[in-house]
């Protein structure tokens, strides 16, 4: 049913348009003005979120600075009371974790990645979704995986923390080692065919160096993601006042340091944690860089 | 020169047989929109210069030129599209009436509600049903009552030949009409708010023969309610269906410029400008 | 590039030159390092679940929603751990929808071009700095900031809604709230920003065209479009918060009660691991493998949802945020 009424005497389309404009002028300024202050609202909320994640850096960085000494890079952990103290130990542990941990899941994630751009099954779908999920399972629950699973057996070691932290690195560098190679255009792999070459060649030779860019950032970040983990060390390397370069024993790990003396009420301690946080969070951050400065090169060369 | 000869208006102008809206005669020719050395530039390159022309009232002007040669440009700069874009700048004149359109007191969100614009590729806002979309542009301008809303909505499907198709189902989401439903729903929007006058930027060229034929039949039919002024790759188009065409052509500075303005029928077929000839002609494309 | 094998010149060139797989021999190799990682997400599955038997067995599944923990006594009840995860994850996203999609949208829109990058990329750089980072900098630099400026003043303006009752303790569940918040506002930032970025222009240059200003476009148009893509970065955001376990653990002071305030120390489920694992036996350990039973069942719960929402809206987004800290 029609809504319009015969109006003989003027014309509808003018009228119409003059009812209209005169509401849109009368409502100007009042939308302009609920615009402003809605766009207000968002820039101050740009500000609110870059204050806190700012202050986090600088007050690392103004506590830490601080801790920074040859005893600190030098010397193992000490207890309270005890002077000299540093996280030397601590140091090469993290490395050493972290260098376990990333020799054994780039292979193995390389191999998952390869797997899942070439496969577009319901299985491949399922360990895709799987990987997915498995970046965002409470790392808590590795750490009393790994204890569960191997400490028990073998006691706490720096190889059952790798395997922790591996846990967690694996399906990020499965998933990204997938969208990279996956990003690689088709036609290199065609080609490759076309020439009768082996799978296991042209992925070798051709797919592998196209995809590098994407891979070493997504390992880059995998990497800075390990290295920051507490949780799953907790239960698994057990600490360790003593500097120890053998995997297969305890160790301690800058993560484990910071979060044992953070709730403790003894400043030299409390200082110790801030430099190796701030030790950690430079770690971290520089990984994290260098993945972007890979990935923008990557930008560029695909231009 | 296309002047209407009437002096009693065909019944299909000028009443409308399902809303019984009638349209008096209103005086053509006069013009609505002048543009005086117009020029867009981006970064400081040109991308089209030289622009005069009247656009006169209630009738259909036509933007036509290969392609590079500045027609869309021009046609953005006309609803201040290019606002947006922190590089351009637009130089010259352009009137809408008695209101200079790039004034700094000349507000560009109340120009738009004056100037409208139908897209090349449709666009209708998915998220809502074809009610919604019809007066989308109402609700922006702050228009609220629902009498108001519905009487336009109505008259606007009914002009874009939409309504029939639509009535019973207005809150049906809009991305479940056709590619040619879909411009029409647009265009239905665009005219919801009563512009003085409605740009189109190429508007048929992402749609089927048949679609376009119909929308073709559609312009020709709204010319007598709002301004038009259209960019149209295809001559025949133009042809078909504008009163005035301006010839734009992209010279060797890269930069668009007018090459001819006239009536339509004059420049398809004796054109002033060799150049005009030539691209009516097909020469070149 | 594709390079040619050189012909093998003797057993040394071996290694480099000629070693291949045949096609099958290459996909089993594929096939057994997908496995590996399949393999492995099973026996973790099948240990935390065997782990958690007995105190299934001895207990039923109610125990999981009793209000008391006391191993001493033998009483085991997880609610007080769960509405802590629950309300301490409430807390940030209370915060960090607001907060998170304002700044989404400005980085989205608003802010010019060249700022848009250093401020993007500063935003997500921050989703790397470790969790126990935040939990230090939470107990020692915000606790005391809380303890003698925020609480005081949440509590003489909100005091009459009943939920800041209590001392002003500084570590509690506001503290663990706040600093979650800031933890998954990368998440939610970063997530956001790219469905926000990806609706078509057209769409936005449509509404421009019908006289809106620019907030309409925003709230009508942009936001509307994107709405899934939101709610996914939205749930993503809220399973991280879920998982967190170091930094809360350090600032949430650590009550095995209920707790009655939003300043009361409280605990969660990752916290409630976190402190008593170390020296936990018998049922107590189970009970313990039974909490994170429950947390994995939550936090794949969650995050399910989350990449069924978000799949599809964002093509890097989805891996990039894969790499969140908890």
């Amino acid at each position: 049913m029609s809504v319009l009424t015969f109006d003989p005497s003027g014309d509808p389309i003018l009228e119409r348009r003059r009812q209209i404009q005169s509401i849109a002028q009368a409502s100007l300024g009042r939308r302009k003005a609920y615009s402003a202050v809605a766009l207000g609202i968002c820039w101050v909320f740009l500000v609110l979120a870059i204050i806190p994640l700012v202050a986090v850096i600088v007050y690392t960085f103004a506590k830490g600075i601080v801790a920074w000494n040859a005893t600190f890079f030098t010397q193992v952990t000490k207890p309270e009371g005890i002077p000299d103290g540093g996280v030397a130990n601590a140091l090469v542990g993290t490395v050493i974790i972290g260098a376990v941990a990333t020799a054994v899941t780039i292979p193995l994630g390389l191999l998952g990645g390869l797997f899942l751009a070439e496969s577009d099954g319901r299985v491949a779908s399922g360990i895709r979704f799987t990987a997915d999920l498995m970046t965002g399972v409470p790392s808590i629950l590795m750490g009393i995986f790994g204890y569960i699973a191997l400490v028990k057996a073998f006691g706490y070691s720096g190889l059952i923390g790798a395997f922790a932290i591996g846990m967690i690195m694996l399906p990020i560098i499965m998933r990204a080692c997938e969208t990279a190679i996956r990003g690689v255009p088709g036609h290199l792999n065609e080609a490759g065919l076309a020439l009768g070459a082996r799978r296991f060649m042209i992925a070798r030779r051709v797919i592998l160096p196209a995809a590098l860019p994407g891979i070493i950032t997504g390992v880059l970040l995998a990497i800075a993601r390990g290295v920051g983990e507490t949780a799953p060390l907790l239960f698994t390397i057990f600490g360790n006042q003593y500097m120890q370069w053998n995997p297969t024993k305890p160790m301690d790990a800058l993560p484990l340091v910071i979060y044992n003396n953070s709730s403790q009420p003894y400043p030299d301690l409390l200082q110790i944690a801030w430099g190796a946080a701030l030790l950690l969070m430079a770690m971290v951050l520089v990984l994290s860089i260098g993945s972007r400065i890979v990935a923008a090169r990557l930008q560029r060369e695909r231009r | 020169m296309t002047t209407d000869s009437v002096t009693t208006p065909a019944i299909e102008d000028d009443v409308n047989l399902t809303t019984g809206e009638v349209f008096p005669e209103r005086p053509t020719g006069h013009p609505v929109m002048q543009l005086t050395d117009v020029a867009v530039a981006f970064a400081g390159r040109t991308a089209v210069r030289d622009v005069t022309f009247d656009v006169h009232d209630r009738e259909i002007t036509a933007l036509i030129g290969p392609s590079g040669s500045g027609k869309t440009t021009l046609l953005r700069a006309l609803n201040r599209m290019h606002d947006t874009v922190r590089s351009a700048r637009v130089t010259g004149t352009i009137m809408l009436g008695d209101t200079d359109v790039y004034a700094t007191s000349t507000d560009p969100t109340l120009l738009r509600s004056r100037v409208g614009m139908v897209f090349q590729r449709p666009n209708p806002f998915p998220t809502m049903s074809i009610y919604e979309n019809a007066v989308a542009g109402l609700r922006f301008n702050g228009v609220r009552k629902k009498a108001l809303l519905d009487e336009a909505a109505e008259s606007s499907l009914v002009a874009a030949a939409l309504w029939d198709s639509v009535k019973d189902r207005l809150k049906a989401h809009a991305s479940t009409l056709s590619g040619g439903e879909q411009q029409r729903l647009c265009i239905a929007r665009a005219l919801a708010v009563e512009p003085e006058v409605l740009l189109m930027d190429e508007p048929t060229s992402a749609l089927d023969p048949i679609a376009t034929k119909r929308i073709e039949e559609l312009i020709g039919e709204l010319k007598n309610r709002v301004t038009i002024i259209i960019v149209t790759h295809n001559m025949q188009q133009a042809m078909r269906v504008s009163d005035r065409c301006a010839f734009l052509l992209m010279g060797e500075d890269k930069a668009g410029e007018l090459i001819e303005f006239d009536a339509t029928a004059k420049l398809f077929s004796e054109p002033d400008d060799a150049r005009t000839l030539d691209y009516v002609n097909g020469r070149f494309g | 590039m594709a390079t040619t094998d050189t012909a093998p010149t003797g057993g040394e060139k071996r290694r480099h030159g000629r070693f291949s797989l045949s096609n099958g021999a290459y996909r089993v190799v594929l096939i057994v390092g997908a496995g590996i990682f399949a393999a492995l997400v099973a026996w973790f599955l099948y240990s935390i679940v065997n782990q958690a038997r007995p105190v299934f067995s001895a207990l039923g599944v109610s125990w999981i929603f009793q209000p008391t923990w006391n191993p001493n006594l033998h009483e085991f009840g997880l609610l007080p751990f769960i509405l802590g995860t629950i309300e301490t994850t409430a807390i940030a996203m209370v915060l960090a929808v607001p907060i998170g999609l304002g700044t989404a949208l400005s980085l989205a829109y608003l802010v010019p071009a060249r700022v848009k990058v250093v401020l993007g990329s500063a935003v997500e750089l921050l989703a790397a700095v470790p969790s126990v980072v935040y939990g230090l900098w939470g107990v020692v630099a915000l606790a005391p900031l809380w303890r003698e400026y925020v609480e005081p003043f949440l509590t003489s303006v909100l005091g009459w809604t009943g939920l800041f009752n209590g001392p002003n303790e500084g570590v509690g569940l506001l503290l663990a709230g706040t600093i979650l918040f800031i933890m998954v506002l990368p998440t939610m930032v970063a997530i956001s920003r790219d469905v926000l970025a990806v609706v078509p222009r057209e769409q936005v240059e449509g509404a421009m065209a019908l006289g809106a200003t620019r907030w309409q476009v925003l709230r009508k148009v942009v936001l509307p479009d994107a709405r899934t893509g939101l709610l996914g970065a939205f749930t993503l955001a809220t399973g991280r918060a879920l998982g967190e376990t170091v930094a809360v653990a350090l600032v949430i002071g650590n009550s095995n009660y209920i707790a009655h305030s939003l300043k009361s120390p409280a605990a969660t489920l990752p916290s409630l691991i976190i402190n008593n694992f170390g020296e936990a036996s018998g049922t107590e350990l189970a009970a313990l493998f039974g909490a994170g039973l429950v947390l994995l069942v939550i936090g794949l719960g969650v995050n399910s949802i989350a990449r069924v929402l978000v799949r599809g809206k964002t093509g890097a987004a989805g891996g990039a945020t894969s790499v969140a800290v908890a």
